[in-house]
């Protein structure tokens, strides 16, 4: 077991009270942190909360949010909202499925870049939108892609 | 008390009870693939679906989970329920068509084929192996991951879980036969659970019995009655019995009982 | 150490404060911050007008404002300057930031990109207006009022009524334009039976989708056994195409918490919380920094306004997953487990959290609470319909001129919201149809734009107001392919646990998708519609329920569609990828060779100046030659 994860998630854990209620938000400091959920973590919050491993692992699973492998530096969200949708961001998605070589969910192998879907966005008036980090791109077109994607380390 | 109607008949149960159990004491017979007496409703096979009418209203759900309320009527076999099981099994027959209770099921119910694209599943996820393993044995080693098609049961990592005391009861509430549990020599494996455990060797005969955790879970669990039978296996332990019983040494009968 | 709130006295002298914040003596400028507006771009012209303002050493307040709904012009820029109206900007970048300032710092309005004037400001619950004094002279009698706009012309803005005016940081603005006045109304001057009674008679019904009266359920969790009650704000806003929520919560964090304080009061709650998505990180940080001030001024809490009522409100993220929107899903993520919903047959006011009375409201509706409070029922119920009482926030977008947040009272039809406050479909196109209620509703065609929009007209049609998103959408749109577009967010989001929702959903989009690629087969549409019956009628939750909304609604008012996708092979709006074809148009293509050189399967052959082909064979159908082309050579067919 990573020691310095273990204090990490320690401090995380006693920040909620290590309260069982609050395992989805102790979750997401972790992965806020480590850009995934170490398998360590979830063992260290079986101890120290008294959770369950397989609620946890559940829990870990199901929401959107978390992942178990790590994510890539820069992440690409690809609004699929309604908006977007009629607007062409199904074409956008693939185009950028086919550039980096992955599907969506997935990371590249470098790990520069991860790949999602999401609805909504909420900047519909915008669509088609792409956001990469904290960067929103509105109005985008296939051709500008590359370009966009480049300013990303 | 409360007072209902199911399928034209009046029925008087305790408070508390589901429609389904209100229909079982009565002897009318509903369909159930995710129920069973020794852990909590979930209602997740839809299968048990009834059409329930309230306060004029009519609505179908699953009997396994409807409160019984009083002045309610049930309908247990109407058109809309039939129609309703039927396309429902045909779900169910379509994502596991090589299932035996499925396919008997399903006849019952006179669903001969489907016509959805067949898949290759044993298990429904009706979540019979989760509760048992959660709310009668207490250790949670098995559980629901992802979601949506994607939801299926399994041990956290997909690596034997250290909780899994390899006692079975998963495999003995199961309705499909999923969970298959081999034991060969001094191993138990629940290949399903990527589950290995080692097996206890019996004290008065030294054959290998039940896995070494479940005999320490129950150990455990400090039940006066039973410490004394913890490390024989069947056979002997039934002898050891029988030997209280009429203080008489049958250990040289000729007739045994076999390990089921 | 800030000073707590105890008497009427001390709310005044924080009016008085925030006004002179609204209303300073010197320059103020508001830029549009919300999610929407820094998608546009405003944080760089906020950045630029700080640094102008810097430059030219002006005296200007720079303040960040939430979303005043007209999204499509988004950057907006509000001027409010002594002697001058208040102005709005739109479509401001940091050249036009930069003309802006420059024609500040000579005392002169730049009269070019402005929006709209607006004359005077109205304080809802306060029932005050509040004319901005000006010089009839200064030149903007040409410049449309704010009310004029058709954008704004009918709407009446309860729920959304600070936003787009005020920093939502800031807590003495809120108390300005009436904030927490209610909450002292309530406290001081009503028993919690009388304020129950006040929202059952104002008619007020949930806003979340699901539209039960809301006073009646507060009455429910009020008499329900035990001591200990919750109330939640439910804040998973999860219908693509909806950000009513967000909006509300960027902009005006306290009228939610007002909201929810005088429920927790009439209602008898130990403590609130508000379950936010993750996917509104700006909402979270708003709503963060509104609770601590709350707090600190003895709003929220230990001891509210002095009168012992202690209620405090935690926060809590959702994980990402649209089920969580459903009452018991959410609850059972706020208790660490996965969202996975329970049969509703014992209600969440009797055992909700943790098993105990739960009273769950939509931001939108606990929003509107202080207001009712403040104006009255009688006022409140006379806005609306019959059994529809108050206003509806909408989301407009798609296919539509003025994208973006409208509030109108409930009644009003779908064409006045499309044409009159939308504006129409842009590029000359046909309206096709209109999609509302999200996932759970339908899409609504043509023939029906004058039906009214409330709780019960739109569901008579196969589809529901919902939440209020609505997304338009013209010829170019293929009804068969968004019947499939939403099953298929419903498949990636139905939490897996019962058989219907989770097989039934599953099968339908395998026939959707194979009637979208040409494979579709005669008695198709009849199996999705028995799919559909079983579905809706035995799904555990509202997920699996209203699934097949979508697919009943398009194939009751778009059957032809469906049709020629299977019997012709063909579709009509040229959008489902099996059954178009790219071609170019030799007379138009001038052979410049972009197409050629974007292509990425490399399909298009040709020489320069000559016209160009496309090889179908090698062609993947992604668009980007039809994107690229100047010359709109490419056709689709």
């Amino acid at each position: 077991m990573n020691l310095q994860i273990l204090e990490k998630v320690d401090e995380i854990i006693d920040k909620y009270g290590r309260e069982k209620k609050a395992l989805i938000s102790i979750l997401q400091d972790i992965q806020e942190e480590y850009n995934y959920l170490p398998r360590d973590a979830l063992f260290r919050i079986r101890d120290k909360v008294g959770v369950p491993l397989t609620q946890i692992y559940g829990v870990a699973t199901f929401y959107n949010a978390f992942s178990l492998k790590p994510r890539g530096r820069h992440l690409i969200s690809v609004c699929t909202g309604t908006a977007c949708h009629v607007k062409g961001a199904g074409k956008i998605l693939e185009k950028l499925e086919r550039d980096l070589k992955i599907k969506s969910g997935g990371v590249t192998e470098d790990l520069r870049f991860s790949l999602e879907s999401v609805r909504c966005l909420g900047c519909c008036s915008l669509a088609p939108v792409v956001k990469v980090d904290d960067d929103t791109y509105g109005r985008v077109r296939q051709d500008e892609l590359i370009k966009i994607l480049s300013r990303y380390e | 008390m409360v007072k209902l109607v199911i399928d034209g008949k009046q029925v008087e149960v305790e408070k508390g009870l589901s429609v389904l159990e209100a229909a079982q004491k009565i002897g009318v017979e509903i369909p159930t693939l995710c129920y069973h007496p020794a852990v909590s409703a979930y209602g997740a096979c839809r299968i048990c679906t009834v059409e329930v009418i309230r306060k004029g209203w009519s609505r179908l759900t699953a009997a396994c989970t409807y409160p019984v309320q009083e002045g309610i009527e049930v309908k247990t076999n109407s058109d809309k329920v039939k129609k309703a099981r039927k396309l429902i099994m045909e779900m169910l027959l379509a994502r596991c068509p090589n299932v035996k209770a499925i396919q008997d099921l399903a006849k019952k119910m006179g669903v001969e084929k489907t016509r959805f694209p067949e898949e290759n599943e044993e298990c429904i996820l009706c979540g019979l192996c989760v509760r048992v393993c959660q709310e009668v044995i207490g250790v949670s080693a098995i559980g629901f991951v992802n979601r949506g098609i994607e939801r299926k049961v399994t041990v956290p990592f997909e690596v034997q879980s250290d909780k899994c005391i390899g006692c079975g009861a998963c495999a003995i509430v199961c309705p499909t036969g999923a969970i298959k549990i081999e034991d060969i020599e001094d191993k138990r494996r629940i290949d399903i659970w990527h589950t290995e455990l080692e097996r206890a060797k019996c004290k008065v005969c030294g054959r290998y019995f039940s896995p070494m955790a479940t005999i320490d879970y129950l150990e455990k669990k400090g039940i006066e009655k039973i410490q004394e039978f913890l490390n024989l296996c069947p056979d002997c332990k039934r002898d050891v019995l029988i030997n209280k019983l009429n203080k008489v040494n049958y250990s040289s009968s000729p007739v045994k009982f076999s390990n089921f | 150490m800030s000073k707590k709130i105890t008497s009427l006295k001390d709310l005044d002298e924080l009016r008085e404060e925030g006004l002179k914040s609204l209303y300073p003596d010197k320059t103020k400028i508001m830029v549009g911050m919300a999610t929407c507006g820094l998608a546009s771009g405003a944080k760089e012209v906020f950045d630029i007008l700080c640094q102008e303002i810097k430059k030219t050493g002006l005296d200007v307040k720079l303040n960040s404002t939430g979303c005043l709904g007209y999204c499509q012009k988004e950057p907006l820029v509000d001027v409010i300057k002594p002697g001058w109206p208040r102005i709005i900007y739109q479509e401001v970048d940091g050249e036009k930031a930069q003309k802006l300032i420059e024609n500040l710092a000579q005392g002169k309005i730049w009269k070019e990109s402005i929006l709209a004037k607006m004359e005077e400001d109205e304080f809802l619950i306060l029932d005050e207006k509040k004319k901005y004094l000006f010089d009839p002279n200064t030149g903007l009698n040409g410049v449309p009022s704010y009310f004029e706009l058709p954008f704004y012309h009918k709407q009446l803005r309860i729920a959304t009524r600070n936003c787009g005016f005020i920093d939502p940081a800031s807590l003495v603005e809120y108390i300005a334009r009436g904030g927490y006045y209610s909450l002292y109304k309530a406290l001081t001057e009503y028993k919690p039976e009388e304020v129950i009674e006040e929202i059952i008679r104002s008619g007020l019904r949930g806003r979340g989708g699901g539209g039960f009266p809301t006073g009646r359920k507060w009455y429910y969790c009020r008499h329900a056994k035990g001591d200990i009650k919750y109330v939640i704000c439910n804040a998973d806003e999860g219908d693509p195409g909806a950000y009513m929520d967000r909006s509300i919560l960027e902009g005006d964090p306290h009228s939610v918490l007002e909201g929810m304080i005088i429920g927790a009061y009439a209602i008898g709650a130990k403590e609130g919380y508000i379950y936010v998505r993750s996917e509104y990180p700006l909402a979270v940080v708003r709503l963060k920094e509104a609770i601590k001030q709350a707090e600190e001024y003895g709003l929220l809490g230990e001891n509210i306004l002095g009168t012992g009522f202690n209620f405090p409100i935690y926060i809590n993220r959702g994980g990402g997953a649209f089920v969580c929107g459903e009452s018991t899903a959410l609850m059972a993520s706020l208790e660490g487990r996965v969202g996975e919903p329970r049969a509703k047959h014992i209600h969440t006011v009797e055992s909700g959290l943790w098993e105990r009375p739960t009273n769950l409201n939509n931001v939108e509706t606990w929003a509107n609470v202080p207001v009712i409070i403040a104006r009255g029922a009688d006022w409140y119920s006379k806005i609306g319909t019959e059994k529809s009482k108050g206003t509806k926030v909408f989301s407009i977008v798609g296919k539509i001129n003025n994208t973006g947040l409208v509030e109108v009272p409930m009644g009003i039809t779908l064409r006045e919201i499309i044409y009159e406050i939308g504006g129409g479909i842009p590029g000359g196109k046909k309206f096709k149809a209109v999609q509302t209620g999200g996932p759970s509703g339908g899409c609504v065609p043509e023939s029906m734009l004058d039906l009214p929009v409330d709780f019960e007209e739109l569901t008579k049609v196969g589809s529901m107001m919902g939440s209020g998103g609505m997304i338009v959408m013209d010829e170019d749109t293929c009804m068969v392919d968004i019947a499939r577009y939403f099953l298929s967010f419903l498949q990636d989001e139905s939490c897996g646990k019962c058989t219907s929702c989770r097989e039934g959903i599953k099968r339908m989009l395998q026939i959707l998708t194979r009637i979208t690629q040409g494979k579709g087969e005669e008695g198709d549409i009849e199996l999705l519609e028995e799919l559909s019956e079983v579905v809706k009628d035995t799904s555990l939750c509202a997920l699996g329920g209203t699934a097949p909304n979508p697919v009943l609604t398009t194939i009751r008012y778009f059957r032809d569609e469906y049709e020629a996708h299977i019997k012709d092979k063909k579709c009509p709006a040229r959008v489902c990828r099996d059954l178009i074809t790219y071609t170019i148009d030799e007379e138009k293509c001038t052979g410049c060779m972009r197409c050629l050189k974007e292509c990425p399967q490399k399909a298009i052959v040709g020489e320069k100046k000559k016209p160009h082909r496309i090889l179908q064979e090698k062609c993947i159908k992604c668009g980007i030659c039809y994107e690229t082309c100047r010359f709109d050579a490419v056709k689709v067919e």
